[in-house]
């Protein structure tokens, strides 16, 4: 039998999460925007001037790319984290639970919108630093895309997160202990080849270089990392993620009894 | 034609071992409200966990209108509406905003003049705008109702939908319950008050530690193992009865002041009557008659006990 794809379905969770996007405006948009603008202020203009430019642009422009996936992977993990796992904490999950859902259907309403929040919130971002500096875009389509995918890989984390989470504090644990340190550590403020040999070595194991290396490419049209390695890397993330969900939604672990 | 639910030899084990379910085999017969009676931990919410998707099978068959709950799920969860036993309720959204989501969960278009007609029948059309933290519990209750029923559902599952509220309240449930009945809705609900299930049923299934312990017709269960008596207060006591009251089952307690007479359940009133007008001849007074009649609580409680 030909299970129908209940849209309805998905779109029904992908607006009740943007509802409660627009409940918590200032907290899911406003602020996100206001932080990166004072990172790029003390870092990009202050420090900034003193540091003089990299790779031919400046310093300012340069972790423009950074900064706005700092944001996006962190808002990605705490608001698909955070969707999930309400439902989850107050209980109302038996209603996606017994809807005519499938677990795919159900990863793509609340994936879908976690991670189209966090793009807009990118673009944003971007649209609202080309206010106070110059910044080159070497590869508009390829930037749009990448924010997608990393939009939409980091949202799959996060909603992992949320399904496995037994309170909040595992919420937090993620995003504040692992996520922002490989992001601070992953090039969002420096050029892998001011480090040292052993370091740049070591820093190849960070996921999050890879994600950075490239969305960077996509403004400055040259990347520290091997482009090709990056793309691998990012696809390879996508689709690990994808897999975890879809077992953790067959055997129903932590959602169901 | 298939039973809305067919359950064969239902085994659940929890992760921890706790057994909650064990060759539970059940079939709910159309149209009726069948109550699952059961202590609290007896596995009644368990077992509508599982038909509902919200739990797993650990072995065993359920289907719903002939189709396997697991193979055919999206078509079976569209048949059944769940209001489950705690008030889960997305607490900023309205009252109009959560029952049209659940309908839109259910892959169903729009449809304002349902939605209206289900919040007024269940008194919540004044409070559509409300956000559901402002409501009390009995309304958070009616508002989990309106939403089960949002998609139409043939089967309604309600799990304890009296439990913490209001006697009106109450009431108004139950008259709410009877009046899908009516338009063929087939109700399961799982209720520890026994009241609730003497007033609404047609079928009690007595569930206890997870076995399934009986399953029978309301009105059989309570004639088959419910006993009619009675108390007769004799105005002075007597040692024994004349051999002509054999033909009746009389016994004499509290040093002969007292008859009890067990009615047999063919009894229509002729046989009490016979009686009385029995002991009258024989000039054997009574000061007081009383009938008494064993409910399903007394029933119940001689069932779950044995076990």
């Amino acid at each position: 039998m030909v299970k129908q794809i209940n849209f309805v379905g998905i779109l029904t969770i992908y607006k009740s999460e943007w509802s409660r996007f627009r409940r918590t405006f200032w907290q899911s948009l406003i602020t996100p925007i206001v932080t990166t603008m004072l990172f790029l202020l003390v870092f990009g203009n202050a420090i900034g001037e003193r540091v003089g430019g990299i790779n031919g642009v400046s310093y300012a422009a340069f972790i423009i790319p950074g900064l706005i996936m700092l944001t996006v992977l962190n808002e990605s993990l705490s608001n698909s984290s955070f969707g999930i796992y309400m439902p989850k904490f107050t209980g109302t999950i038996y209603e996606i639970l017994s809807a005519p859902l499938s677990p795919i259907e159900i990863v793509i309403g609340y994936v879908g919108s976690a991670a189209s929040k966090s793009i807009l919130l990118g673009l944003l971002i971007f649209f609202t630093s080309t206010f106070f500096i110059d910044l080159p875009i070497a590869h508009p389509i390829p930037m749009v895309l990448l924010l997608v995918i990393v939009s939409c890989t980091f949202s799959m984390i996060g909603f992992t997160i949320g399904v496995i989470a037994k309170s909040f504090d595992h919420l937090q644990f993620v995003p504040l202990l692992i996520i922002t340190p490989l992001t601070f550590l992953g090039g969002a403020f420096y050029s892998m080849d001011m480090l040292p040999a052993v370091w740049k070595t070591i820093t190849l194991f960070n996921p999050i270089v890879y994600v950075i290396s490239a969305f960077r490419w996509s403004f400055l049209g040259t990347a520290t990392v091997n482009l090709n390695a990056s793309l691998m890397v990012i696809f390879l993330m996508f689709f690990v993620v994808l897999s975890l969900i879809i077992i953790i939604f067959k055997t129903g672990y932590r959602i169901k009894t | 034609m298939n039973h809305p639910i067919e359950i064969y030899d239902l085994h659940k084990t929890f992760a921890n071992g706790v057994i909650a379910l064990e060759s539970v085999n059940l079939e709910i017969e159309e149209g009726e409200i069948f109550a699952l009676l059961g202590p609290n931990g007896a596995g009644k919410t368990t077992l509508i966990k599982i038909i509902c998707g919200l739990s797993t099978v650990s072995s065993g068959n359920i289907s719903v209108m002939g189709l396997d709950i697991d193979r055919h799920y999206k078509e079976v969860r569209k048949l059944i509406g769940l209001v489950p036993q705690e008030l889960h309720t997305d607490m900023f959204e309205t009252v109009w905003d959560t029952v049209c989501f659940t309908r839109g969960l259910f892959g169903l278009p729009k449809n304002d003049r349902l939605v209206q007609v289900l919040l007024r029948e269940l008194s919540l059309w004044e409070k559509r705008g409300e956000i559901m933290a402002n409501l009390s519990g009995g309304m958070k209750r009616r508002v989990l109702i309106a939403k089960a029923l949002a998609h139409e559902p043939k089967i309604l599952f309600l799990d304890e939908p009296t439990a913490g509220v209001d006697v009106e309240l109450r009431q108004d449930m139950w008259g709410l319950i009877r009046s899908y009945k009516k338009r063929g809705v087939t109700t399961i609900l799982t209720t520890h008050f026994i009241d609730e299930a003497e007033e609404l049923s047609d079928r009690v299934g007595i569930i206890n530690k997870g076995k399934l312990v009986l399953v029978e017709d309301k009105k059989s269960l309570v004639s088959k193992l419910g006993k009619k008596q009675m108390i007769l207060k004799l105005s002075s006591p007597i040692s024994y009865l004349p051999e002509i009251f054999n033909e009746f089952k009389i016994e004499i307690k509290n040093s002969g002041e007292i008859l009890e007479y067990t009615m047999p359940d063919t009894d229509q009133g002729e046989r009490v009557s016979k009686l009385i007008k029995m002991l009258e001849t024989q000039e054997i007074h009574f000061k007081n008659i009383e009938t008494i009649q064993s409910s399903l609580e007394d029933i119940f409680v001689r069932l779950v006990s044995k076990k």
